[in-house]
């Protein structure tokens, strides 16, 4: 071993990242589909898993709050209808949520509830702060124009008028998504599951957002290309310390990415911890059992 | 010498609920390590070792007791109430974890498992980027040339390689990182001969470097001299006769 360990510089750095805020910061979100009664307004309610049983309201989240810091993988598990999905629709404005707040330490020092904020500066958010990718590639692209434009469009979103460079830039993401480039002039239509998969996710990543929203990106993939889309993500954090939320129902990749977990169920979060903590050790019956059934 | 772990009246029970059972972890168990110093832990498999360096790393959640680290960070921490963030703050930088069993990156190459493991703690500072990667390179190769790590073997994916191989991987990863406190759980288990003098050689260069080291062994004679005090454990109690 050499004298001195080479870290001396580096945890400055990182001590200082330490007393930072949350990059991201969802408190008491909650999102319903239904009238919603007397009885089900109170949080505490008991429901019939997620239905409230006077009303029949569909309670998707109730009052979830999670923490990204900067650079850190935030997993979320949980099983179909837990309401994974429905959380990262709402902190990406594509659902209203019913109550709650969102708020970053990249807009206005995370003093600004982003679900209060108008619908142009919505846009502005959502095309500069997060990049969002779908379980369902139809969500997130346009299937009919070519994977070049559907990245190119989501430059021009945030006010990105140079032709040459957006060319550029995106066929250099979807190299570095193992997309041959003679097929970047065709439409995602005429492309595999897998490869929509991953142009959405150079889509995502064309403004190079700070933090990533990931739903389910590796399911349906074959193994190999999904071993490529998690040494991708893996590299953006480690290059561009970029901060992600990743959902997945898949426990091995959850194991891979993320720092924390958060697991999910009935529009709640029962349990959080480390992930190896969560894996090894976990609490709540449910998470033992999700645990347990794990090849 | 200040005690750099101190553990006070730590129990640990699993209670599965699908089989409505509770399993016993270990009992009420006191201990000290001081600064710089070697503890070994030993007992029969089922005694509660694991239980107890996995609750040190955070990895299991007892119900009761105080884990007291005295953190370069953060001074005196109880690693059972300390934050998340603050628990991932000491596993990157202060405590290190070998165990025995590997867990790699798929396709990613045995030199890169290391590297990434000596870049992990070093990659934030921008400005100096080049300079601490190339000193992480060297590092890397320095430690899988000390393990006797085939050159042949640097480029190849790891879930390969033959056990011990495996193993010598495993330390030499979390090795590169010089923990301030590096928690061994059997970290000679399944190793031969030769392999076991490399890993005691490594040890012994880590304590005069001045780590701190609480370690499981099955072959506590093999670390006879080096091992300064231990604790022996019976079904998860520390036992009351343990040679100091």
């Amino acid at each position: 071993m050499s004298e001195q360990p080479f870290t001396g510089t580096l945890r400055l750095v990182f001590a200082n990242a330490m007393s930072e805020q949350p990059v991201l910061t969802v408190s008491r979100l909650s999102s319903s589909f239904g009238s919603t009664c007397d009885y089900c307004k109170n949080s505490k309610a008991q429901l019939d898993r997620n239905v409230c049983p006077v009303c029949g309201t569909i309670h998707a989240l109730r009052e979830v709050s999670i923490e990204v810091f900067s650079g850190e993988i935030l997993g979320i598990v949980g099983e179909s209808g837990s309401g994974k999905s429905t959380l990262m629709r709402c902190i990406c404005f594509d659902q209203r949520a019913s109550a709650g707040s969102v708020t970053t330490e990249l807009v206005d020092q995370g003093k600004t509830n982003l679900l209060e904020c108008s619908a142009q500066q919505k846009r502005a958010i959502r095309n500069t702060l997060f990049g969002m990718v779908y379980q369902n590639p139809w969500l997130g692209l346009r299937m009919d124009f070519s994977a070049i434009s559907n990245i190119a469009e989501q430059m021009i979103a945030s006010g990105n008028r140079n032709v040459k460079e957006m060319r550029e830039r995106s066929l250099y993401l979807l190299d570095k998504v193992n997309i041959p480039l003679r097929r970047a002039g065709d439409a995602p239509r005429e492309f595999s599951g897998g490869m929509q998969q991953r142009v959405q996710i150079a889509k995502a990543l064309s403004n190079n957002p700070p933090i990533l929203l990931l739903d389910e990106v590796t399911t349906g993939l074959d193994l190999s290309v999904q071993a490529t889309v998690l040494d991708l993500i893996l590299s953006l954090r480690r290059d561009l310390n970029v901060s992600m939320i990743v959902v997945s129902h898949d426990l091995a990749v959850i194991r891979m990415l993320a720092d924390r977990t958060s697991v999910m169920l009935d529009g709640k979060i029962i349990e959080h911890g480390l992930t190896d903590q969560i894996m090894e050790d976990p609490q709540h019956p449910y998470t033992q059992q999700l645990v347990h059934s794990l090849l | 010498m200040t005690a750099m772990l101190r553990i006070e009246g730590l129990s640990k029970v699993f209670y599965l609920y699908e089989r409505d059972r509770l399993i016993q972890g270990c009992q009420d168990i006191d201990l000290e390590v001081s600064a710089g110093e070697f503890v070994g832990i030993t007992g029969r498999s089922g005694s509660g070792k694991s239980t107890i360096l996995r609750s040190i790393y955070r990895t299991y959640h007892p119900q009761s007791g105080v884990i007291w680290y005295d953190s370069q960070r953060f001074g005196l921490i109880d690693m059972m109430q300390a934050s998340e963030r603050q628990v991932i703050y000491l596993r990157r930088y202060e405590i290190g974890y070998v165990s025995q069993f590997l867990s790699v990156l798929p396709r990613t190459t045995a030199f890169d498992t290391v590297l990434q493991s000596a870049l992990e703690s070093t990659l934030i500072d921008r400005q100096n980027g080049s300079a601490h990667y190339n000193r992480a390179v060297s590092e890397t190769e320095r430690l899988l040339r000390h393990f006797n790590l085939d050159e042949e073997l640097w480029s190849l994916y790891p879930l390969t390689f033959s056990g011990g191989e495996k193993l010598r991987l495993n330390i030499a990863a979390a090795m590169i990182k010089r923990p301030r406190l590096l928690l061994l759980d059997e970290p000679t288990a399944s190793l031969d001969k030769a392999s076991k003098f490399k890993v005691r050689e490594l040890i012994e260069q880590l304590k005069e470097g001045g780590c701190t080291m609480l370690g499981i062994f099955h072959d506590l004679e093999f670390m006879e001299g080096l091992c300064d005090r231990e604790y022996s454990m019976h079904e998860g109690f520390v036992d009351a006769a343990s040679r100091q």
